[in-house]
């Protein structure tokens, strides 16, 4: 299924980029070609910043991953925003891996503005150390990613430098433990 | 009108200032909720100065249950039930994009059947919400008759899902590989005669609440966000569509078999609350034709799911599906060991983002015209706390 789906979004992106082989991508179900206009998107990232900052995690149909080091997010998110098209962050996560030591914090980005971009969603990600999880926040860039960070710094502790409330949100008020989706907290009983 | 930027961080102050309490005296600081006034187990504290609301401070979480982490410990089918408490109203929608999301990571094919019944599902319990929504809508705006016909009308699609699905409002229909349970016996006739019969009742109900001038006055020109806020905000749904931006995943980026079926976006460009209330009413009608197109293309046999490993596990990896629900686009972010348990589930929900368009639009507005953005936004309160 999810092949056959990401062949379908595959043709309906290349409808836009007006390549044919439309119906070819949407019978072949199993085989992923790696989608022009995505690696296009990807390229003039890894152009405008090496291939030492922003490494590309994948490029699938209608996704694409990257991975940045925390310091160069900023300028990352700006060339994002003003370059690419993405407008507005439809989530904030982060993940936490204690067996790397390191939280890998994703924003997934997308557009309202470029019709092109509506099927797209860009995920930035960028891993910080556990025991010092400190991030410029990108609140500045996507004002829609102020509650999505809060969520994440109290789930997660990541602090969000410059974000004007790092404090508790969806959790009790006099939540007293360490930050629940670290993998360290356990459901009691479990 | 004042930039963007200058407003926002104008809202964050003031949100922050709240929890200060250094007011002076002339300023009244009220609770609205969590009680249910009108909020939903939801709280926000106001600051009024006269009739002007000039402090807004969101705190939701009464409804906090830990989704997320409670995700990471059932394997990928368990997950289904408690995953769609968040809003058991729009139980198929918000556990589609997590099927989605699950069938990318174990790389399951859905057969024909099982897509076309599963976006019928949708459908029908896109319907169950929008109405409970105008049901609330209108009480809380005093207007007692929209709140019993709505009520009494997603009876007729309530039943309709309890035969399709046989659980009335939970119906964990929506699994990986396809749906549970095929279709029973002459469903599409019973299903075509009630939504021909709704399509008749939504005529009636713009006439005494659309069209009703008490609730146009209270409505129109009141909590404008306009095309290039909402795109700021990163707001969806209904809140997006109604400040003139044609969005919707169902078109944005086709999922099952939406990109067979042919409707409208629908959307409008006056960024008010009528507007906001008016575009899911306008989705309902757009439902309709849905439903009827998905019921005519549907094959008449064939399988409606595919048949699963007892404990179903793909390769490392992760995903991000979303769906377009009752309330905007419902993202899921999953990401996978290998292992039958998901390593990270992230819900990505529309209520959660619609909520910061509350405080940016109450902000400046009179205290009467609150439950008419509040309820405006299609928010909903345990859908944003997980």
């Amino acid at each position: 299924m999810s092949s056959n789906q990401s062949n379908t979004q595959n043709g309906s992106e290349q409808k836009k980029n007006v390549t044919d082989s439309t119906q070819t991508s949407l019978s072949k179900k199993t085989e992923i070609t790696i989608p022009e206009f995505e690696s296009s998107i990807v390229n003039q990232l890894v152009t405008k910043f090496t291939d030492k900052i922003v490494q590309v995690v994948y490029v699938r149909p209608g996704r694409t991953k990257i991975l940045v080091p925390p310091n160069e997010i900023v300028h990352v998110a700006t060339f994002i925003r003003d370059t690419l098209g993405f407008d507005h962050a439809e989530s904030v996560s982060g993940t936490d891996y204690p067996k790397d030591n390191q939280i890998e914090v994703i924003y997934h980005l997308s557009s309202y503005s470029d019709e092109k971009l509506s099927s797209h969603v860009l995920a930035l990600s960028t891993r910080v150390d556990r025991n010092d999880s400190r991030l410029p926040t990108l609140i500045d860039i996507f004002k829609s990613a102020e509650y999505h960070e809060r969520e994440t710094f109290e789930m997660l502790g990541v602090y969000f430098e410059g974000h004007p409330r790092n404090e508790r949100f969806l959790l009790p008020e006099d939540w007293a433990d360490i930050p629940p989706l670290r993998k360290e907290f356990r459901i009691k009983g479990r | 009108m004042e930039n963007f930027e200058q407003k926002f961080d104008e809202t964050i102050k003031r949100g922050l200032e709240i929890v200060k309490e250094t007011e002076e005296d002339r300023l009244m600081t009220l609770s609205v909720g969590p009680q249910h006034p009108g909020s939903g187990h939801f709280r926000f504290t106001i600051k009024v100065d006269g009739d002007y609301i000039v402090y807004c401070d969101p705190d939701p979480g009464y409804v906090h249950r830990g989704e997320e982490k409670m995700c990471e410990y059932r394997n990928f089918i368990q997950n289904i039930p408690h995953l769609e408490r968040p809003v058991i109203h729009d139980s198929t929608n918000i556990t589609y994009s997590y099927s989605l999301a699950v069938e990318e990571l174990t790389n399951i094919q859905v057969p024909l059947r099982g897509q076309y019944i599963r976006a019928l599902a949708s459908e029908l319990n896109r319907q169950v919400y929008t109405l409970y929504w105008l049901g609330i809508y209108g009480i809380f705006l005093g207007h007692s008759t929209m709140f019993m016909w709505p009520v009494g009308d997603r009876e007729l699609f309530i039943d309709l899902l309890e035969a399709l699905t046989g659980a009335r409002v939970t119906h964990a229909f929506n699994i990986p590989g396809g749906v549970r349970n095929d279709m029973p016996e002459g469903f599409k006739d019973r299903c075509l005669r009630q939504v021909a019969y709704f399509e008749k009742r939504l005529v009636e109900y713009e006439d005494i609440f659309y069209n009703n001038p008490l609730f146009r006055q209270r409505t129109e020109g009141v909590g404008i966000l306009t095309k290039e806020d909402a795109i700021k905000l990163g707001v969806t749904g209904s809140v997006l569509r109604a400040s003139g931006i044609p969005f919707d995943v169902r078109k944005a980026e086709p999922y099952d078999v939406y990109e067979e079926i042919d409707f409208k976006i629908q959307y409008m460009k006056t960024c008010d609350s009528y507007a906001r209330s008016m575009v899911p009413f306008l989705d309902m009608k757009e439902s309709c034709h849905i439903i009827r197109e998905l019921l005519d293309k549907m094959p008449q046999s064939g399988e409606v799911r595919a048949k699963l490993q007892p404990n179903p596990k793909g390769p490392a990896g992760e995903s991000y599906k979303r769906v377009e629900s009752g309330r905007g686009a419902l993202g899921y972010y999953i990401v996978s060991d290998g292992t039958p348990k998901p390593y990270r589930v992230k819900l990505s929900v529309g209520s959660f983002r619609n909520m910061l368009a509350l405080p940016f639009l109450l902000i400046g507005s009179k205290l009467a015209d609150m439950p008419s953005i509040y309820w405006s936004l299609n928010y909903w309160p345990v859908e944003a706390d997980r």
